[in-house]
This record gives structure tokens, C-alpha cells and sequence, in this order.
């Protein structure tokens, strides 16, 4: 067995120091180049649509974003029956879905049973989980006909007399168009900001809850009045996060939107969003300026996808610590 | 008094009722979804869903066999390519993240691209490859979807690394180790099954994703191996599908949607059921 | 204060020269000066937060590893100042090892926790490295218990056996200098006790610093007690005379249990 020799002096394994100070070198950098990737990524999706799009951007200007029109046959393309499509959806699914998500995250941390949070919080996720494509076709094949039979007739019959919001629900009942996208978009976004709500909540201080517990409030009091102003701002970022998913969803809004390029002012009526337009017409665009305005919507969607998604990451980030989620 | 008591005992009452029938339109969403895929799915279960091809239009019968065969070769190469980039940055992250500005302007931009909109890879693989290249193919696919799994797996491994006790690492340094075997022997091992969860969670990510896949790997109605070539894969078929005229196709469509589903929530349910163990121990 | 703890006519292992440490804008330790005697067994005392374990930790430079915390003064080792820019911070690791409050046993087998870090630094053949696991395992008396299961995970162990493991791959790259911190306020009292039996037999060969927050642990197997409060150095010197005629009111006031 071999004992050990009388320890020498420091410089002993110099030359070996040596070999691993160029090997850490090498690992940073290797390790860098990789993390770059995810940065070259982003980088490269808004100069490679930049570019694609630029004949477009050229021939129409800014004004591509408020004309509306979208004709193949004139190649006259503008933005704005997809945009208004986009945003509309987006807004009404979120003003479905936030109050629904509030109540899931607040019955999640403040009701449910502690045995039940965790199976619940599963399931929850588990909606997240499903593919877009899978609400697509339950959209189009199983709740458009039921929301055309039932739904639809109801609301014309409650508000269609309604000045001004009547107007909204006017036209024929067909299942499909801008209302049950949002619908069907509600329900994708929902678990994501409920998980966010969740997570924000949580990091409220026990202390603080106890001690309004401790003066007699009751659960939705101190919701009210200590987790939501605690949390507000994590809360708002949950809200960006659903927003900006909702904006970028194509395969659910697809099946359900109707995919028609003009705007009409009724929520039964068929419109379009970006990325349905997309998702139609680009596997059969002609090349030249119709793809070109292809491109110029997928930057736009991009663009305003990204402006939303960092603002809902810095909200979060700063509601929950530096390490966000 | 007893009426402002009253009143606030009754507001907690409507709040809290209304916060269970959000949890439950939450759930019943889930049931209604799954429960559709399993009644029209389990209908379009057949062998020959596995043994034949895509059907071409007016045909009877068919199956999703290339489908799933290239759906199986774009996902498999896409986490070929996504594991080793998406560690590496998730330890570069980890390793520099606390140090380096530059670190944390990547884990910020890595949080955006979790969620960016996935037809717009498509687009953007499109003009970087299909369109240079002369072509769709499998390969296109494959990136597209790596793209999309990337920030999946870099932020799961980041977050894994950083679970691990400082006092481990600790020990590392002090036996002298360099800090790329710290990282790679010592940390990385501590945490091997919470990445492999991350890898699998994000090939759940993509299994199902379709948009990139329009404009990439295409679609084949044939059988083909070749990456080369345009492939069919499992969302684009029910996507084209699921609008056609035809009964079979539509069925066929359902089919394919079970399959996935399926596959999507058996990882997620197993990574968790897994992981709930290893925290009982 | 400063002067008492030279230790003069000691041949000395480490030398602490007026020693200031920073986390951030806080100072942790001021002006430490302190002469660590070589094989003995120097113990640092004090209550929590007093610096000792900070001190602990400037020996093999681990602050290194967090950007804010920074050392002023000199640490001569061999004649060399550790914490110069230019000092390799793995080298001087590889000199001076560490073993810290929980058993920390890497994610591999028994064998490989032990070969990991000479592996490091040396090259030896198959057989030469059994013998040196086996060595180092005897070393920290632990090889008749893991002989037949030195390809199991080192998590598999129980607690002290695990600590003491993590002794056995500190002494196996044969450093001059093992730093203990707090090793044994994670385990039971038996476990405590062939650790203390263990620190015993180690100061032959090496020069052992602990950080303990056990009094009684620091008079029974240390050669040498520092008395830290508030990040400075009190009072430092022989053991049994520290324990029974301190010079200082403070540490009078701390052993006697008055305060801390």
C-alpha cells in the first residue's frame, strides 16, 4: 500500500492547475456559444421576416397596418382584418379567462383541502398540457355545434335587442367565428394564468395572512385586501403571459375562427387572426408579394408577441424574486 | 353590527362559492376535452391505424402509419438535437448566471422564446432552410421543433442545477476539481433525473405542435423515411384531415389525436407521479 | 489583541497576517491575526455569526465561488500568500481540503467519491488507486464497513458514515491542511464520537482547523482554541489554559456559558 510521501511543496500539480484553468476556459465558452443559440434564435426570426417581408413592407409602407384589405387576386395586402381578429380574440379571451383562472388560483391556495391541491393542481396543468391542435378540432367538431344549437340563440334572444352591444350578436348562428374562438382560446390560456396566479400567491408571508386572520377577516378579505395587493404586480404579469400566448395560438383558432379576411363588426361573424392566416394561406402563397405579406404579418405578430411577453417575464420575474419561473 | 357582520361572512360566502365553480368549469373542461378524444378516438383504434397509410382522397379505410413513423423520426432527431444544446445553455445559466450580465439577458430572453408563437419558427425555419435549401423536408421539421424545445429544456436544467445544496458544490471546489468537472460530474449527476424529466416534458411540448410543422416537414401521404423528403407527421395529417370532406379521414384525424393526447399526458402524468416518489424518500 | 495569537516556537502551517473580509459592504472579519500550528489541532469558537466559519472558509478561498465577498491581509502557506490574485485557487484546494457541516458525499459510488479528487491531480494505475481508496478509507476508519460495497452510491450510507467518507476523500489527496466545519452538528452522539476519535488520530499527519459550536467538542480534541466574536479574534492559545484561566473577560463570559 502505498503511503503517502511528504507533502512537497505547493507548485506540485502546477502544470495540472494549468491544463484545467484552459479546460474552464473552454467550458465557458462552449457552454456560452451554446446559451447563444436561444439569443441567435431570436435574433435570427426578426431579420430573416424582415427581410422575407420587406417587398411588402416597400410596396405598402406603414399603411399595411391599418389597410383592410386582403386580396390574392389584386395582390393588395394590408394587416388590419387580421390584426383586429388577433386582438379581439385575445382581449375577449382573457376577459373570460382571468376571472376564471382568479378563482382557480384562489381556490387552489386558499380553499381546497390540502389533499386535494396537489391531484387538482394536476389536472389543471394537465390543460396546459393538451396540444393546441387537439382543442382545435373539439372546437370545431364537438362545442361549435353545440354553442351554434344552444348558446348562440340564447344570447341573440337575452341581447339582441340591446342597443349598441346588440350588434355584436347579430348575424346567423353558425358555431364557428370570432366569439367561440375566443372561447375555445379562453380555455387554453386559463391554466397558464392560473398557474402563475397560483405561484404569486403563494409567495405571500404566511405572517402577513395570519396576522389579518388574526383581526377576524375572513378568507376573501384578506384575499382582497393583503394577497392581491401584495401580489398585483406577479398577477398582471400572469395576465401579459396568457395575453401573449393567446396572440401567438394558431392551430385552436384556426379550426373555430371562420378564416375570414374582412372584418365584420358581429361576434358570431367569421374572421381571421395572424397566425390562421398563416396557417391557410403559406403552404400556398404565390411568391412575390403575397408571401412577402405573409412574412411582414408573422413579424407583426412577433413583434407585438415579443413587446407582451417581455413585459409579462419582467412583471413576474420582479413579483417573484430574480429567478422568475 | 351584527348586519355588517353578516354582510361580510355573506361576501366570503359568494367568493369562495364562486372561486369552486371556476375550479370546476376548469375541470369539467378537462373531462369534456379528454372524454371527447376518448369516445371519437377509441373509435378509430384499429390495426390498420398502424399498419396502413394515410389514405389518398375518395379511398376507403387507411391508417396513419407514415404518420407515425415520421412523426417518431422529426421528434426524435429534434431531441437530438435540443438535449445537448439546451443542457449546455441551461449550465451555462446556472454556472454564470449569477456573475455575468450577459447570463441573465439570456435567461430573460429565454423566458420570451418559452412562449413566442410557434407558427413563427415555422416561418423563420422556412426562410433560413426550406427556402435556401430548395425544399421541405424532415430535417426542417426537426429544427423547427428543436427550437421550440430548447428554451424548455435550458430553463428546466437550469432550475434543476440550482436546486442542488451549495454544500455539494462546495465539496467539489474543495477537493481542488476544476469547475467544468464540478458542473459535468458532481452537480449535473446530482440532478440527472430532474433533467431528464425537463427533456422529456419538452418532447411532450412538441409532440403535438403543428404550426411550425406547415411550412417545414410538410406533409407526405406516402411512407418515407427520408428526411430528406417531405414527411407526414401525426398533427399536420389531422390537421388536413380534420377539415376534409371524407368520414374516414376525419375518423382517422381523431385517431390521431388520441395518440398524441396520449402520449402528451402519459409523460406528464409519469414525470410527476415519479418525482412525487423520489420526494417521499 | 492581536498579538497573543502567535504562536511562538511552533513550527506553524498557516499564518494569518491582518485578515478583513467583506460580504459586500458588511465586514465579517477585522483584522485577524493568528498563526495555525502544524499537526495540531486548532478549534475556533464563538456564537453563531461571530466569523469563525467565514474564517474557516478563507483558508482554501471558497468565497472565491460568490461575487461580492472579498479578503484583505495575507494567509502565507509554504511562504506564500493565498489569497494573491495569482494563487490558483484550485491548487491551494488541493492543498488544503474541507469537510463541511452536512455529509456531502458526491453522486457516485463509495470508490469513485474517493478517486474523484485524486484522480485530479494524480495518475495512477488501476491497482495504485484501490490501494489509495483503500488507504484513505482506513485513514478514516471507515474500510471495514464499506469493503465489500465500494461500488454502491455513497448516498446509501447513513450519516456518519457518509461524513466519514467525505474525511476519507479529503485525506486521500493528501493535502497538508483539513478544514472541518462544524462536522459533526449533523449527526448522532456515536457518530460524533469515532469523529472525534478520528480527529485525534489525523493530527499525526495533518494540520486540522475546526469550526465548532460545542465547547466541550473543542476542549476535548483540539490542541489549540480561537475565541471569535463579533468577527474579530479575542483571545487565542493552549487549549487548557484558554478553557481554565482565560485572559479575557469576554471568553471567561462565553465559556462559562454568560452569553452566546
Amino acid at each position: 500500500m502505498s503511503e503517502p510521501s511528504a507533502s512537497s511543496g505547493i507548485d506540485l500539480h502546477a502544470q495540472q492547475v494549468a491544463r484545467f484553468r484552459l479546460q474552464d476556459r473552454f467550458f465557458h465558452h462552449t457552454t456560452q456559444l451554446f446559451a447563444l443559440v436561444v439569443l441567435a434564435t431570436l435574433v435570427g426570426i426578426l431579420v430573416s421576416l424582415a427581410i422575407e417581408a420587406w417587398p411588402s413592407l416597400e410596396e405598402f409602407g406603414p399603411a399595411f397596418l391599418w389597410t383592410n384589405v386582403w386580396s390574392v387576386p389584386d395582390d393588395q395586402y394590408g394587416a388590419l382584418a387580421a390584426i383586429y381578429g388577433t386582438v379581439v380574440t385575445s382581449v375577449l379571451a382573457l376577459l373570460i379567462a382571468v376571472p376564471i383562472s382568479f378563482g382557480i388560483a384562489l381556490f387552489l391556495t386558499e380553499t381546497c383541502p390540502l389533499w386535494l391541491r396537489r391531484p387538482l393542481g394536476t389536472a389543471i396543468e394537465l390543460l396546459a398540457g393538451i396540444p393546441s391542435i387537439v382543442y382545435g378540432i373539439w372546437g370545431l367538431f364537438v362545442f361549435a355545434p353545440l354553442f351554434a344549437e344552444h348558446i348562440q340563440p340564447l344570447l341573440q334572444y337575452l341581447l339582441g335587442d340591446v342597443p349598441i352591444i346588440g350588434s355584436w350578436f347579430s348575424g346567423p348562428p353558425i358555431g364557428i367565428g370570432i366569439l367561440t374562438a375566443s372561447l375555445v382560446l379562453s380555455m387554453m390560456v386559463i391554466p397558464f394564468i392560473a398557474s402563475v396566479m397560483r405561484d404569486v400567491f403563494e409567495t405571500v408571508p404566511d405572517v402577513l395572512k395570519e396576522s389579518a386572520y388574526g383581526i377576524g377577516c375572513t378568507t376573501w378579505e384578506v384575499l382582497r385586501n393583503i394577497v392581491l395587493p401584495y401580489t398585483r404586480v406577479g398577477v398582471i404579469g400572469g395576465i401579459m403571459l396568457g395575453l401573449g400566448r393567446a396572440l401567438g395560438e394558431t392551430m385552436a383558432v384556426t379550426f373555430v375562427i371562420g378564416n375570414a379576411n374582412r372584418i365584420i363588426p358581429s361576434l358570431f361573424a367569421p374572421g381571421t387572426s395572424i397566425a390562421s392566416t398563416l396557417a391557410n394561406e403559406f403552404g400556398e402563397a404565390d411568391p412575390g408579394l403575397h408571401i412577402a405579406s405573409l412574412f411582414a404579418l408573422g413579424l407583426v405578430l412577433f413583434v407585438i408577441t415579443f413587446i407582451v411577453l417581455a413585459i409579462s417575464r419582467w412583471l413576474i420575474s420582479r413579483s417573484m424574486g430574480s429567478e422568475g419561473l | 353590527m351584527f348586519s355588517l357582520y353578516a354582510r361580510r361572512v355573506w361576501i366570503n360566502r359568494v367568493g369562495i362559492a364562486l372561486s369552486m365553480v371556476a375550479m370546476s368549469l376548469g375541470l369539467i373542461g378537462l373531462m369534456w376535452i379528454l372524454w371527447t378524444l376518448f369516445s371519437k378516438g377509441f373509435a378509430a383504434l384499429s390495426l390498420d391505424l398502424f399498419t396502413q397509410d394515410t389514405p389518398a382522397p375518395g379511398s376507403e379505410g387507411g391508417g396513419l402509419r407514415n404518420a407515425i413513423v415520421g412523426s417518431g423520426l422529426i421528434l426524435l432527431f429534434s431531441m437530438l438535437i435540443a438535449t445537448p444544446v439546451g443542457i449546455l445553455a441551461g449550465i451555462y445559466l446556472a454556472e454564470y448566471g449569477r456573475i455575468s450580465k450577459f447570463a441573465s439577458f439570456t435567461r430573460f430572453m429565454t423566458d420570451i422564446m418559452l412562449s413566442a408563437p410557434s407558427i413563427v419558427i415555422g416561418l423563420f425555419v422556412y426562410a433560413l432552410f426550406v427556402a435556401t435549401t430548395g425544399g421541405f423536408s424532415g430535417w426542417a421539421g426537426s429544427l423547427a421543433l428543436a427550437l421550440i424545445a430548447i428554451p424548455v429544456v435550458v430553463r428546466t436544467t437550469e432550475n434543476m442545477l440550482k436546486l442542488v445544496q451549495t454544500s455539494l458544490r462546495e465539496a467539489a471546489f474543495a477537493v481542488g476539481a476544476p469547475r467544468w468537472q464540478v458542473s459535468l460530474k458532481v452537480t449535473l449527476r446530482a440532478v440527472k433525473s430532474g433533467v431528464v424529466t425537463g427533456v422529456l416534458l419538452a418532447m411532450a411540448r412538441i409532440t403535438g405542435e403543428t404550426a411550425p410543422l406547415l411550412f417545414t416537414a410538410l406533409n407526405n401521404q406516402f411512407f418515407s423515411a427520408n428526411m430528406s423528403e417531405p414527411m407526414g407527421n401525426l398533427p399536420v395529417v389531422i390537421f388536413q384531415f380534420a377539415l376534409s370532406p371524407y368520414d374516414n379521414w376525419i375518423s382517422l384525424a381523431w385517431g390521431g389525436a388520441l395518440l398524441i393526447a396520449f402520449l402528451v399526458l402519459a409523460v406528464n402524468i409519469g414525470v410527476r407521479v415519479v418525482f412525487r416518489q423520489k420526494d417521499k424518500r | 489583541m492581536s498579538d497573543q495569537a502567535t504562536i511562538s516556537s511552533q513550527e506553524t502551517a498557516l499564518q494569518v497576517r491582518n485578515l478583513s473580509f467583506y460580504y459586500g459592504d458588511f465586514k465579517g472579519l477585522s483584522n485577524i491575526n493568528m498563526d495555525i500550528a502544524r499537526n495540531k489541532v486548532t478549534a475556533f469558537i464563538g456564537p453563531s455569526g461571530c466569523g469563525k466559519s467565514t474564517l474557516l472558509r478563507t483558508f482554501n478561498r471558497m468565497y472565491d465561488l460568490y461575487p461580492g465577498q472579498r479578503a484583505e491581509g495575507e494567509i502565507l502557506f509554504n511562504g506564500k500568500n493565498l489569497l494573491d490574485k495569482k494563487q490558483d485557487v484550485n491548487l491551494v484546494r488541493a492543498k488544503i481540503g474541507m469537510v463541511f457541516q452536512k455529509p456531502t458525499p458526491f453522486p457516485m459510488t463509495i470508490y469513485e467519491n474517493i478517486a474523484f479528487g485524486v484522480r485530479l491531480y494524480e495518475r495512477l494505475s488501476k491497482s495504485a488507486m484501490d490501494d489509495r481508496v483503500e488507504w484513505a478509507l482506513k485513514k478514516a476508519a471507515l474500510w471495514e464497513e464499506v469493503k465489500d460495497k465500494l461500488q454502491q452510491n455513497g448516498l446509501s450510507l447513513s450519516g456518519g458514515q457518509q461524513q466519514r467518507l467525505c474525511i476519507a476523500r479529503a485525506v486521500a489527496v493528501k493535502p497538508d491542511v483539513v478544514l472541518l466545519d462544524e462536522p459533526t452538528s449533523a449527526l448522532d452522539p456515536i457518530s460524533t464520537a469515532k469523529i472525534e476519535e478520528l480527529i485525534y488520530e489525523l493530527k499525526n499527519e495533518y494540520t486540522i482547523a475546526i469550526v465548532t459550536h460545542n465547547m466541550q467538542q473543542a476542549a476535548r480534541i483540539s490542541d489549540y482554541t480561537a475565541f471569535m466574536y463579533l468577527g474579530e479574534l479575542i483571545e487565542m492559545g493552549d487549549t487548557d489554559q484558554l478553557f481554565l484561566k482565560p485572559k479575557i473577560k469576554q471568553t471567561e463570559d462565553y465559556i462559562t456559558g454568560r452569553f452566546g
